[in-house]
C-alpha cells in the first residue's frame, strides 16, 4: 500500500511536526515574555506612567493675584485696584488676520507700529496663544468693542484688575508698581513662583517695601491639553489670593492738602505724631503720576520726568539729602548744655563775624546780634553764638547727641530709597575722606553746614523727640494696633487736656527711652524754639499762631548751596536775587501746639531762600491742618479701644 | 486511502458547513467586534469614517474568509503559484503605478479601494513556499538546486517592498517565508549561511535605509535620544499602556489617545488605545484570543493530512504569531517602531484581506483535511 512516495510523505510530515513543536515552544516562551512586559508596565509601573500620563494632559495657567488695598489712617483707599478691559486676540480663531486687524483699527486706537509688532508676535507664538492688543481700554472703547464682537473672529474681551491710586498726591511714600523685569526675578526670591505674565510688581516706596505681603497668592486654571498644546477642557480654577492689604498712619486729606501747597516747587513736608512716631503725611514736590507706570511708561513722560532738574521721581522727604542747616542749632544748643559746655545764660558777643586761625565766619546777620545768651541765640538763630558754642563743644560730642535724635540713620525701616545722611565727626572723616578734622569744620557743623546731611524726615523725626520732652520714638507709616498702648495716654489728655504728660506715664506707656540727662535741658531748648516762632525778633515771628490751640514752636534754617563772596557779601546781595539754582534750600522745623506738643513737622524748600520766608508759612499752613484734624485722628485711635 | 477521498470530494455545503472549525470563527468574530469598539474610540467616541469603513471591512472580509474556505484545498494549492505571481505583478505595479503617502509608494488605486499588495504577498508567498516544499522530496530539499527557486521568490518582493520603502512589512514577508523553508526540512546551516551573508550586506542595506528609518532604530535604542521626535511614539505608547493599570481608564477615556497623545492609532498602536482603555486584563483577553486563533489553526494543520496543508497551517499560524507579536514588542517599547499592523484589529482594509485570505484557506485545510492534494 505505502508507496516510497508516501513513505518520504510520513517522515516528512514528522520532521515538520517536529519542528512545529519546537517553534510552538518558542511562540509560549516569547508569550510569556510578553505578559512579563504588560505586568511591568501596567501592574509594577503603572503610578509612574498614570503621573506621566495626567502631565501630559494638564497644563497649568497661572493668574495674577490682586493687589493688597493700601488704606490711610481713615481707612481712605489710597492705592487700590479698579476693573480693567483688556483686548485679547485668538490668532488661530481668526479667518483673516490682515482683515481683522484693519477692522479694530477702525474700532480702536492702534497704530501701524503696533500692528506690525503683533504681527510678528504672533508669527513666534502658537496660533492658540493668545496676543493683547490693547491692554487698557476705557469704557466706552471696551463697550464698542463688544458690540462688534459677532464679527471679530478670535478677539477676545477680557476684564482683569489692575493698580490705581486716587491722585498723585501720595506717589512718593506708596510708590509705584510696573512689570516684572528679568533683574527682578533673579534679585527677588519670593517672585520665583509668582512669574504670570501681566504682573506687576512694586518698584519704589510702600509698594516695593510690602511688596512680598501685597503681592498675594498666584491662582491657576487648570486644563486638558492634547499633544498639540491645545486646551480641550478647564479642570480646576484656583482663583489665588488677593495680597495682604496694609493700613497706613498716613492722612489721605493732609497728603491732599500739603501736596497743593508745594505745588510748583521743589519740596517736602514730614508730618510726625511725636508719641507713637505715626507719619501722618510726607510728601515730596514735585509729584509724578503714579497711575502711568502700571501700563507701561509712555516713553516721552518717562523721558520728562528724567530730564526734570527738579527731580520729580525722587522722594525728596526720605532720600533727598540736605544739610540741617540752622535747625541743627537745636540740637547744638542741647548738647551743650547737657555736656556742661555752656549755661543758658552764657553769653557771647556777636559782631556779624568771628575770626579763627585767619579764616573769617560770618552770622547770616551783617550788623551782628549784639550781647547774645542760648535763648536769643536759637531765636535768632544767631550764627555767631554758635560758632563759639560749637567750638567749646567739639564735634564728636556733637555728633553723639544728633545721632542719638535721629540723625545720620534711616528713619523707616526697609525702605530702599531711604539715605541715612550723614553726622561727621573726626573718626568719620578720617575713615571716608581721609584726613584730619579741622577746627574750622567744627564751626560749620555748628550751624548745620559742611559734611552734615540730612533727609527731611530725620529732621522731623530729631525736632519730634525735642518735643515729647526728649523721649526716644520709633516712627512707623504701617499702621499696628498692637503696638503702643494709648489707653492711659488717652485718659490722662480727657482729663487734663493742657497739660503735658507725666514722665512716668511716657516712659511706662509707650516704653519711651529717654534720650537726655536732665529733662530741663530740653525744655530751655524748647522755650529758646517758642521764641524763635513766637517773640519779636524771632526768625519765625511773622507766621506764627496767636491761637493757642496752633501757636507752634519752630527753627528755621538755610542751607547754603555755594558760598557767598565777600563781595556779594559786602553788596548785600539777597536771595531773591541769585540764580534759582544757587539760591539756598529752606528749611523749617516746628512742633505744635507748643503747650502740649501733639505733632512734629519739618518742611524743606529747594532753593527756596530763607527758612523763615519759604519754608515757615508752608509749616504754619500744614500745622493748622493737621491740628484741625487731630480730634478726627484721636477718635480713631479711641474707637480702636484706646490700642493703636 | 481511496475512500477518504471519495469522500471529501463528495462533501455537501451542509458538511463543509458543519466541519468549520467555530472555536476559530468566533475567536475572529469576538475579536473582530473588539477591535469594531477601538476604532470606535479612536474616533473619539462616534462613528466617523475610520469606525464606519472598518466594520464594513470586516463584514465584507469576513465574507471573504467563509468564501475562500468552502472553496477545495486543492484548488488553493493548484493556483497557490498562479497568486504568487500575480500579487508580484501588483507589487511590480505598485512601482511603477503606485501612489505615493508620506514618503513612500505603498498602495494601487483600485478606485473602491487603495490596495496594499505588500499585505497580500505576506500570505501568497507562504501559499507558494508550502506548495514548493509539498512538492520537492525529502532528499532534495538540501540540494542547492532546490534552493534556488525559494529564495528568488522570497528575495524578489522582499526587494521590491523595502525599497518602497516599507521595511516592517518587508522583515513580516521574509518571516513568513523563512519559517516555511524551515518547516519543510532545509538545514539550520542554509538558514546561517544566509543570515552570514545577510550580515555582510547589512553595512550596504543599511546606506540604502532612509533617513527616517535610521533614526527609527537609533531611537529604539535609545528612545530618550529625541524624545519630541522619533523617540515621542514609543515614549507615549509606553505611558499610555503604563497609565492604564490593571483595569484601564474606561471605555472612551483613554486620555492619551483622546488627545491625540498617541500616533498612528488607529493602525500601528490599536493596541496601546485599547490597553489604556481596558488595562492589564483587556491586554491579556486580547492576547488570548489571539493565542486561541494560533492555536486553532496549529491543531488545523495537525490533523490535516496533506504536507501542503500541514505546510501551509504552521507556517500561517507562525507568521500570524510573528505578525501580532511584532506590534505588540513594538508598541511595548521592545522593538523598534518599523511600522506593521496588528491583524484583525488595525485599520486597513489590505491587511484585513491577507488575514481574512490566509485564515481562509486554513480553514478550508480543515475542511477538506482527509482531502489529498495533487
Amino acid at each position: 500500500m505505502l508507496s516510497p512516495g508516501s513513505g518520504n510523505t510520513v517522515i516528512k510530515s514528522k520532521l515538520i511536526s517536529r519542528r512545529m513543536f519546537l517553534l510552538t515552544a518558542a511562540k509560549a516562551v516569547v508569550l510569556v515574555g510578553l505578559v512579563g512586559r504588560l505586568i511591568s508596565l501596567q501592574i509594577n509601573q503603572a503610578t509612574k506612567y498614570k503621573s506621566l500620563s495626567d502631565k501630559n494632559r494638564f497644563r497649568e495657567w497661572k493668574l495674577a493675584p490682586e493687589r493688597g488695598l493700601i488704606k490711610d489712617f481713615f481707612d481712605q483707599e489710597i492705592a487700590s485696584n479698579e476693573p480693567l478691559y483688556q483686548v485679547h486676540l485668538v490668532p488661530e480663531n481668526t479667518k483673516n488676520l490682515n482683515h481683522l486687524f484693519v477692522r479694530l483699527k477702525g474700532i480702536l486706537n492702534i497704530t501701524d507700529k503696533k500692528i506690525s509688532y503683533l504681527k510678528k508676535l504672533i508669527k513666534k507664538q502658537k496660533p492658540w496663544e493668545p496676543v493683547i492688543v490693547s491692554d487698557n481700554l476705557n469704557w466706552s472703547e471696551f463697550s464698542k468693542i463688544n458690540l462688534f464682537l459677532h464679527e471679530l473672529n478670535g478677539v477676545e474681551p477680557i476684564v482683569s484688575v489692575a493698580r490705581t491710586y486716587p491722585d498723585n498726591s501720595s506717589a512718593h511714600i506708596l510708590g509705584y508698581v510696573s512689570q516684572i523685569s528679568t533683574k527682578d526675578l533673579k534679585t527677588k526670591k519670593y517672585l520665583q513662583d509668582l512669574s504670570v505674565p501681566g504682573m506687576v510688581i512694586g518698584k519704589t516706596g510702600l509698594e516695593r517695601k510690602l511688596d512680598e505681603q501685597i503681592i498675594g497668592k498666584v491662582g491657576f486654571q487648570r486644563y486638558e491639553v492634547n499633544a498639540f498644546g491645545k486646551r480641550i477642557r478647564e479642570i480646576q480654577v484656583n482663583e489665588g489670593k488677593a495680597g495682604k492689604s496694609y493700613k497706613t498712619t498716613l492722612d489721605y486729606e493732609i497728603q491732599k492738602y500739603t501736596n497743593e501747597l508745594l505745588k510748583d516747587k521743589a519740596a517736602a513736608v514730614c508730618v510726625m505724631d511725636i508719641y507713637n512716631g505715626d507719619v501722618v503725611s510726607l510728601v515730596s514736590a514735585p509729584t509724578f503720576e503714579p497711575n502711568a507706570f502700571v501700563h507701561g511708561l509712555d516713553k516721552q513722560y518717562w523721558n520728562s520726568l528724567i530730564k526734570d532738574s527738579k527731580k520729580p521721581l525722587t522722594n525728596k522727604a526720605m532720600s533727598g539729602l540736605y544739610p540741617p542747616g540752622s535747625t541743627i542749632k537745636t540740637i547744638v544748643a542741647l548738647s551743650a548744655l547737657e555736656n556742661g559746655i555752656i549755661k543758658p545764660q552764657d553769653t557771647f558777643r556777636c559782631t556779624g563775624k568771628i575770626e579763627l586761625h585767619g579764616e573769617k565766619f560770618h552770622c547770616w546777620e551783617k550788623k551782628g546780634h549784639g550781647i547774645v545768651n542760648l535763648r536769643k541765640g536759637i531765636q535768632r538763630s544767631c550764627d555767631v553764638y554758635f560758632y563759639e558754642v560749637a567750638r567749646k563743644l567739639g564735634v564728636d560730642r556733637l555728633s553723639v547727641t544728633a545721632k542719638k535724635f535721629g540723625l545720620g540713620k534711616q528713619v523707616l525701616s526697609n525702605f530702599v530709597e531711604e539715605k541715612s545722611g550723614v553726622v561727621p565727626n573726626t573718626k568719620w572723616k578720617k575713615k571716608f575722606i581721609g584726613q584730619n578734622w579741622y577746627i574750622g569744620e567744627t564751626l560749620h557743623s555748628g550751624i548745620g553746614q559742611g559734611y552734615f546731611q540730612s533727609t527731611p524726615i530725620q529732621l522731623c523725626l530729631m525736632t519730634a523727640q525735642i518735643a515729647n520732652g526728649g523721649f526716644q520714638i520709633k516712627p512707623r507709616i504701617i499702621f499696628d494696633k498692637n503696638n503702643n498702648d494709648l489707653r492711659n495716654y488717652i485718659k490722662y489728655k480727657n482729663e487734663k487736656p493742657n497739660e503735658p504728660l507725666p514722665l512716668e506715664l511716657l516712659t511706662k506707656n509707650f516704653e519711651l527711652k529717654p534720650l537726655f540727662e536732665n529733662q530741663n535741658n530740653i525744655n530751655i531748648v524748647k522755650d529758646a524754639m517758642f521764641s524763635s516762632s513766637n517773640e519779636p525778633g524771632g526768625t519765625s515771628y511773622r507766621h506764627r499762631f496767636e491761637n493757642p490751640r496752633f501757636t507752634f514752636a519752630g527753627k528755621t534754617g538755610s542751607s547754603q548751596i555755594k558760598r557767598f563772596t565777600e563781595a556779594q557779601r559786602e553788596a548785600e546781595v539777597k536771595q531773591t536775587d541769585l540764580d534759582y539754582k544757587d539760591r539756598d534750600h529752606a528749611l523749617f522745623v516746628a512742633f505744635a501746639p507748643y503747650k502740649d506738643p501733639k505733632y512734629a513737622i519739618s518742611v524743606v524748600v529747594e532753593h527756596g531762600g530763607s527758612g523763615g520766608s519759604a519754608a515757615a508759612p508752608i509749616a504754619k499752613k500744614v500745622i493748622k491742618k493737621v491740628l484741625e484734624r487731630h480730634d478726627l485722628r484721636q477718635k480713631i485711635n479711641y474707637s480702636s479701644g484706646g490700642v493703636i | 486511502m481511496l475512500q477518504p477521498r471519495s469522500i471529501q470530494s463528495s462533501l455537501t455545503l451542509k458538511d463543509k458547513i458543519l466541519s468549520f472549525d467555530y472555536i476559530l470563527v468566533i475567536s475572529i468574530l469576538i475579536l473582530g467586534i473588539i477591535s469594531m469598539f477601538a476604532m470606535y474610540s479612536t474616533d473619539g467616541g462616534e462613528f466617523k469614517y475610520h469606525t464606519n469603513s472598518h466594520i464594513l471591512r470586516f463584514f465584507v472580509f469576513f465574507g471573504l474568509f467563509f468564501l475562500i474556505s468552502l472553496i477545495q484545498i486543492r484548488f488553493w494549492h493548484n493556483y497557490s503559484y498562479i497568486i504568487y505571481i500575480l500579487i508580484f505583478i501588483l507589487l511590480l505595479g505598485v512601482k511603477y503605478f503606485g501612489l505615493t503617502s508620506s514618503g513612500s509608494k505603498r498602495w494601487l488605486d483600485l478606485y473602491f479601494m487603495n490596495l496594499q499588495p505588500s499585505e497580500l504577498m505576506k500570505v501568497s508567498l507562504i501559499l507558494f513556499l508550502a506548495k514548493y516544499y509539498h512538492r520537492v522530496s525529502l532528499e532534495n530539499m538540501n540540494s542547492i538546486r532546490f534552493l534556488f527557486t525559494p529564495i528568488i521568490a522570497l528575495i524578489a518582493p522582499l526587494l521590491l517592498v523595502a525599497t518602497q520603502p516599507d521595511l516592517g512589512t518587508s522583515i513580516l514577508i521574509a518571516a513568513g517565508g523563512i519559517v516555511v523553508a524551515w518547516l519543510a526540512g532545509v538545514k539550520i546551516k542554509f538558514f546561517a549561511y544566509s543570515s552570514v551573508i545577510f550580515l555582510s550586506l547589512l553595512p550596504i542595506a543599511i546606506s540604502f535605509l532612509k533617513p527616517y528609518q535610521k533614526s527609527r532604530i537609533l531611537t529604539f535604542l535609545n528612545p530618550e535620544r529625541d524624545p519630541l521626535g522619533a523617540g515621542y511614539q514609543i515614549i507615549q505608547s509606553k505611558i499610555a499602556i503604563g497609565s492604564g493599570g490593571l483595569f484601564g481608564k474606561g471605555f472612551l477615556n483613554g486620555s492619551q489617545s483622546y488627545l491625540d497623545y498617541l500616533p498612528e492609532k488607529h493602525t500601528d498602536f490599536i493596541f496601546t488605545l485599547f490597553s489604556e482603555e481596558f488595562g492589564f486584563f483587556g491586554s491579556l483577553s486580547i492576547l488570548f484570543l489571539y493565542g486561541l486563533i494560533i492555536s486553532r489553526i496549529i491543531i488545523i494543520g495537525n490533523i490535516t493530512r496533506s504536507t501542503f496543508g500541514k505546510l501551509y497551517c504552521y507556517s500561517f499560524a507562525t507568521a500570524f504569531f510573528i505578525y501580532v507579536v511584532v506590534n505588540m514588542m513594538m508598541v511595548l517599547g521592545l522593538l523598534p517602531i518599523v511600522g506593521s499592523p496588528l491583524p484583525i484589529m488595525s485599520y486597513g482594509g489590505s491587511s484585513m484581506m491577507a488575514t481574512m485570505f490566509g485564515l481562509g484557506v486554513a480553514m478550508s485545510c480543515r475542511i477538506h483535511k482527509d482531502v489529498p492534494v495533487n
